[in-house]
């Protein structure tokens, strides 16, 4: 008995060791192809990138160095500067509505309703749509002669005008409404995994001191959720930056060049106006402004975190 | 969307490994309606007849913007395809790239130089040799207007300016939408071409459109052009940004609109609704532009394939020129045949008023390249224009304003 007991304690120890190499292994090995892809078509095309916005690639690429000539040409652009401000106001008004509306509907389903589990899914389902079919569903919605406008005219207000898809001051807000109608769902999900997180307790004894529902939201239960904000602000705003499909789907840039964003103008300095350097030099500046949204969002994520735990 | 065409390009890439050698072209295009791929057809059924293979590679999307980003991916991968359909100065561009084969044996067999009009040539040519072999011309200083309105007010066709104007007058206010038009950069642009031919004339055109002259850019005709395309902005409906051109054809043919300033691709529509020419709807010359013709032409660019397949790319570019094809493919296409010894038997009454109008032109020295069709500067400075005429025709901008940007962006865009 002691003997096979031994002798299978001197045996195991070099297998379980080839075995555990082997598990040790086994998640690098399995990894490696999705890494190597990841460091090449990712990082990789991003100095790529980098490197073709010094150079003055037009039609193909080309590598020959011009210094900052790209970015110099770039920022004297007023297309980059128009793109530039719809992206303000894009971005802008798109984080807070949706952030307010999917606060608001949290807090309202929140509320132990019957239903839930129904009315849940409705409201996120528009993020499972892709931003084409958000931009030409709304394309229609919002035109005047076959959407929204027609049909109240034929309810019987004859003098009902929303036109703004077609007004260059307005279009851009057409692009928030889409863009607010497709995220609110989202961020209402994250919002309700934030409250379904606060600890029973606390509320409890806020309103054992008599709380009112207001003070209870305001005072404790929306300063518990700024885990949650800071992830819905990341979230959107990188959508917001790199937002390109919707626009081009429901405006096209238009009417005129007023809903054009970094993305689109991106695209279309590389591929139709033949100035790939512009275009790649756009790119970087795009990459610039996703960097200073995630990058703190990372640090603190990370660091904070390990202080917190 | 991108990384799609790039697999998709991937894919093809493939498939043509594995393929057998024998005899083949490939032929990158998008032309991929009813029509044009009809036409096309003809082509791949004359090469058949040679045992020559055609292996299609439609890529859809008008103006070809999809279409230039597969070539894109596959010239970089050193794979190009056999033939291109390319516009204008892409020609020119890729033929800097060194990418482009030459076709001067094919062309001097066949006597190009003397059948082709000069401003086409100055695109299928580079470097003085041939690459490209041009399959048809559009025009786009045309008007299509509907018959029976034009009857019912009792409109005269316009010959100047101020005629069109009184005719879209009477035609507002009978209750009708006065222009067709689509709210889209190039279309607007279209437009723009053929009021800066009846403004300033063909010289005029030429120093600024062509020779992009910064005093010709920012002269009083200039400014009086801007004018113009902000008084016909008034006749069309509010509801024209984003709307396709066969839709804004379709309110022509449909009896809502009275006129459509748009090239003779416009036709083809007409023809589609059971229309006839000259009983239906009513083609002529933008008024004022009548002796002038403001073209682009669809080519084939040849691209270098090695010496194994240039047999049949000189084939492929020897049928393209066909007179036969030429006639055949135009018909039904809508355009006019680019070479200009081609007879005019087989076209309808607008075909031969083309033909006729080109061979006019390419004597006179008039036949010059559209701006909206890339056919009169580069891609660059095309689109800069687009963004001054989009701007201004969409109400962002007065005509002062309008100068005064088009000069530094055309500059800027050199």
């Amino acid at each position: 008995m002691s003997i096979t007991l031994q002798r299978s304690a001197a045996i195991s120890p070099p297998a379980r060791t080839a075995r555990e190499r082997l598990g040790d292994f086994l998640p690098r090995i399995v990894l490696a192809p999705s890494f190597a892809a990841v460091l090449v078509f990712v990082y990789g095309f991003i100095i790529f990138t980098g490197y073709l916005s010094f150079t003055d690639s037009k039609i193909l690429p080309s590598f020959d160095f011009v210094g900052w000539k790209n970015y110099v040409r770039l920022w004297s652009l007023p297309n980059w500067w128009i793109a530039l401000e719809n992206l303000a106001i894009f971005a802008s008004l798109y984080i807070v509505i949706c952030t307010a509306i999917g606060l608001g509907l949290a807090i309202l389903l929140d509320q132990k309703i019957r239903g839930e589990g129904v009315l849940r899914p409705i409201y996120l389902y528009p993020m499972a749509i892709s931003f084409i079919v958000t931009g030409t569903a709304w394309k229609w919605f919002l035109d005047p002669g076959i959407g929204i406008e027609r049909i109240v005219r034929l309810w019987g207000w004859s003098d009902f005008t929303f036109d703004w898809i077609k007004d260059t001051q307005m279009a851009i807000y057409c692009v928030v409404i889409a863009a607010v109608w497709q995220s609110s769902g989202f961020v209402m999900a994250m919002f309700l995994a934030g409250l379904r997180g606060i600890d029973n307790e606390i509320i409890k004894a806020a309103q054992i001191d008599g709380a009112t529902n207001f003070k209870l939201y305001k005072r404790i239960i929306i300063p518990m959720l700024r885990p949650a904000f800071l992830s819905a602000f990341v979230v959107l705003a990188h959508l917001a930056i790199k937002s390109y499909d919707l626009v081009i789907a429901l405006t096209n840039g238009g009417p005129g060049r007023a809903t054009e964003l970094p993305a689109t103008f991106m695209y279309s300095y590389t591929f139709t106006r033949n100035s790939m350097g512009i275009g790649a030099a756009s790119a970087v500046i795009m990459l610039m402004m996703i960097a200073s949204v995630i990058i703190p969002y990372i640090y603190a994520e990370v660091g904070g975190g390990n202080r917190g735990r | 969307m991108r990384k799609c065409l790039m697999l998709a390009a991937a894919v093809m890439l493939g498939s043509i490994v594995n393929a057998a050698a024998q005899e083949k072209v490939e032929v990158l295009h998008w032309w991929t309606s009813g029509g044009e791929a009809a036409a096309l057809n003809v082509l791949k059924k004359n090469l058949e007849a040679e045992g020559i293979t055609w292996e299609d590679m439609p890529v859809a999307g008008g103006g070809g913007e999809q279409a230039m980003t597969v070539l894109r991916a596959r010239v970089t991968a050193g794979n190009p395809p056999t033939a291109v359909q390319l516009l204008g100065f892409d020609v020119t561009d890729w033929a800097k790239q060194g990418v482009l084969a030459n076709l001067d044996p094919v062309a001097d067999k066949e006597g190009w130089d003397k059948v082709i009009p000069a401003a086409i040539q100055k695109f299928s040519k580079y470097d003085g040799h041939w690459v490209a072999a041009p399959v048809n011309l559009h025009s786009t200083n045309w008007i299509w207007a509907n018959k029976m309105i034009f009857d019912k007010l009792g409109i005269q066709q316009p010959t100047n300016w101020d005629e069109l104007i009184a005719a879209l007058d009477k035609i507002k206010a009978a209750g009708y939408v006065a222009l067709a038009a689509g709210g889209q950069p190039w279309q607007e642009a279209t437009i723009f071409d053929s009021v800066v031919m009846t403004t300033g004339g063909p010289d005029f055109y030429k120093k600024a459109l062509v020779d992009l002259d910064p005093a010709a850019l920012g002269s009083p005709t200039m400014k009086t052009v801007f004018e113009r395309m902000i008084k016909l902005r008034s006749y069309v409906d509010d509801n024209f940004s984003g709307r396709d051109w066969n839709l804004a054809t379709a309110m022509v043919i449909t009896d809502k609109a009275g006129m459509q300033i748009m090239g003779d691709w416009a036709k083809g529509e007409f023809r589609n609704a059971g229309k006839t020419a000259g009983t239906d709807f009513l083609c002529f010359r933008f008024p004022g532009t009548q002796g002038t013709v403001t073209f682009n032409s669809d080519q084939f660019a040849m691209f270098k394939v090695g010496q194994a397949s240039q047999d049949a790319q000189f084939k492929l570019a020897k049928a393209i020129e066909d007179p036969a094809f030429q006639s055949s493919f135009n018909v039904v296409k809508g355009s006019v045949p680019a070479r200009t010894d081609v007879s005019d038997a087989a076209f309808d009454a607008c075909g031969k008023k083309g033909m006729a109008d080109l061979k006019e032109a390419s004597e006179k020295g008039t036949l010059l390249g559209s701006l909206a069709h890339g056919h009169a500067a580069p891609a660059a400075v095309k689109n800069a224009f687009y963004d001054v005429i989009t701007a201004t025709f969409n109400g962002q901008y007065t005509a002062d304003q309008a100068v005064a940007q088009l000069v530094p962006a055309v500059q800027g865009a050199q």
